[in-house]
């Protein structure tokens, strides 16, 4: 592809980016999935079991919020599948296909939108999360590799939501499926409790997988610690992930419009 | 003439289903083509693969020569496509529709917002064009979708069943912008239900049923061939059958009627 192409195919990418950041200005209440939810997980969290857990609320809540970040941004990712096979019921794909622009774009324009969705999904999780009492030991710089890693895991693992929203019929399937597919994908991990105690089996998953992975990687920056182990971890686990479900997305975005 | 859409031999199935099953197209330029034929007749998938949105499993087709298959680039370039169910985004305004698709077209931003309100003057969407797609009636979503299909000044268009579920006003004014479409030397690809639709509006009709082409003509052929009134009639007696021949002749004005000589 020539570069003139690909600034082209950039610039398309952006113009659909802008039509979904209009969408969510239209229907603040698409944002609640990234605001309310990760604040009732904190909050319920943290002061049901962060006593019983790690002593203290303070010392649990230190520990949770870097978990939860991670698992709201997988959550806050998996919309993009219902998002799109709304998009393609509807009509709208059909449009921009019989234009002359990238067959990529209404994707690449799509998951470019959700980054507005990961910032505010982080921006109001560290918000509360400063108020119930979190602190970061690091400094800012940390934080800002923190916050880029979360979003950077979020745009590389909603390509398996686009796969799945390219399969199903209609975005309630699609909801239903990435419920089913996150919960135990983020509930196996030690986003809320360490692994030693788990059985074998689980324990071995959830010492490799990438929400505790990068759960580890956001603790280390935040929190100060071990960083390069679960790091190299988790990008290994994204390239992963951009690997196996980008190609089947597209192509199963092919087969279905 | 010159053929603005030639397409020879289209088959596409579904499973048992064929959605077409062999189908032959000519459009000339600047002229009106109707689709005329019920639901499930292939019309729509017709259309889709004429818009590079379908690959056909067979047959081939061209949009001012250029291969839908071989080279589909420059066959959206070329076209505009107004689908059966409004395709806009109902979240965007008429406006941000518009300026959406000028800018993927390569129109620059202030060019756009130009584009657009040139469209929304147009179609008469200037009051409406800063409200949400969503609160439009039927006959506005439906000129906003016309105007957005026509952004990239296309010089063939094609409307699927463009006035489906509208009100006789709605469905009138949008025969009038297509006939203000056709006057500035666009083509059109028309498909619909109705064939007041397509006789209203096109210089040709051809008749799908079941993904084949069973009739072709000019509108007024084919009301005569398909919709022409019959009268039967049965002389009680043999002997006055060349009267009613005069009589039918003469009220017909189409010469002598057809006759079937049965003994009674």
């Amino acid at each position: 592809m020539s570069t003139i192409a690909l600034d082209r195919g950039m610039r398309h990418g952006f113009s659909l980016a802008w039509r979904g950041i209009l969408k969510i200005r239209k229907n603040p209440e698409q944002l609640m999935d990234v605001t309310l939810a990760p604040i009732i997980f904190l909050v319920m969290f943290t002061y049901l079991f962060g006593g019983a857990l790690a002593g203290n609320t303070d010392a649990y809540l230190q520990m949770l919020v870097p978990g939860i970040m991670v698992m709201n941004i997988l959550q806050a990712s998996m919309t993009a599948g219902v998002q799109m096979n709304t998009d393609v019921s509807k009509g709208v794909f059909d449009r921009f296909r019989s234009m002359p622009i990238a067959r990529s774009a209404p994707l690449v324009g799509a998951v470019l939108a959700d980054i507005v969705r990961y910032v505010v999904c982080i921006v109001v999780l560290l918000v509360v999360a400063t108020i119930m009492g979190f602190r970061v030991q690091t400094g800012p710089a940390e934080l800002l590799i923190a916050a880029a890693l979360t979003i950077l895991f979020g745009l590389c693992f909603c390509w398996a939501s686009v796969f799945v929203g390219m399969l199903l019929k209609t975005p309630q399937a699609v909801q239903g499926m990435m419920f089913v597919l996150i919960m135990p994908l983020t509930f196996g991990s030690n986003v809320f409790v360490g692994t030693s105690t788990m059985p074998g089996w689980l324990k071995a998953w959830a010492d490799i997988s990438p929400v505790s992975l990068l759960s580890d990687a956001l603790r280390g920056l935040l929190n100060g610690g071990a960083i390069a182990g679960p790091l190299t971890g988790s990008l290994i686990w994204m390239a992963g992930a951009v690997a196996v479900f980008f190609p089947l997305a597209m192509w199963a975005y092919r087969k279905r419009v | 003439m010159a053929l603005a859409i030639r397409a020879e031999g289209l088959v596409k199935h579904y499973g048992e289903t064929k959605a077409l099953d062999g189908v032959d197209l000519e459009v000339p330029e600047g002229k009106v083509v109707g689709v005329l034929g019920p639901n499930g007749a292939g019309k729509t998938t017709a259309v889709r693969v004429l818009a590079t949105l379908l690959r056909p499993d067979a047959g081939h087709a061209t949009v001012h020569g250029h291969d839908v298959l071989k080279d589909p680039r420059a066959v959206r370039s070329l076209i505009g496509l107004t689908g059966q169910y409004a395709s806009v985004d109902e979240d965007l305004s008429g406006t941000e529709n518009l300026v959406l698709l000028a800018r993927l077209l390569d129109f620059s931003r202030a060019g756009a917002r130009a584009k657009a309100a040139e469209l929304l003057e147009q179609f008469e969407l200037t009051d409406a064009a800063g409200r949400a797609a969503k609160t439009y009636s039927g006959g506005m979503r439906r000129r906003l979708d016309l105007a957005a299909s026509l952004v990239g000044n296309p010089s063939v268009l094609y409307l699927d069943e463009p006035t489906t579920g509208l009100d006789p006003h709605a469905r009138n004014e949008v025969w009038a912008v297509v006939r203000k479409l056709v006057a500035n030397g666009v083509t059109v690809l028309l498909t619909t239900q109705y064939l007041e639709e397509a006789d209203q509006l096109a210089d040709s009709i051809t008749v799908f049923d079941h993904g084949r082409v069973v009739a072709e003509g000019r509108p007024d052929e084919l009301k005569r061939r398909v919709g022409g009134q019959t009268l039967q009639v049965r002389p009680t007696s043999l002997r006055d059958l060349d009267v009613v021949y005069r009589i039918l002749g003469d009220l017909t004005g189409s010469g002598r009627p057809a006759t079937t000589t049965r003994a009674c």
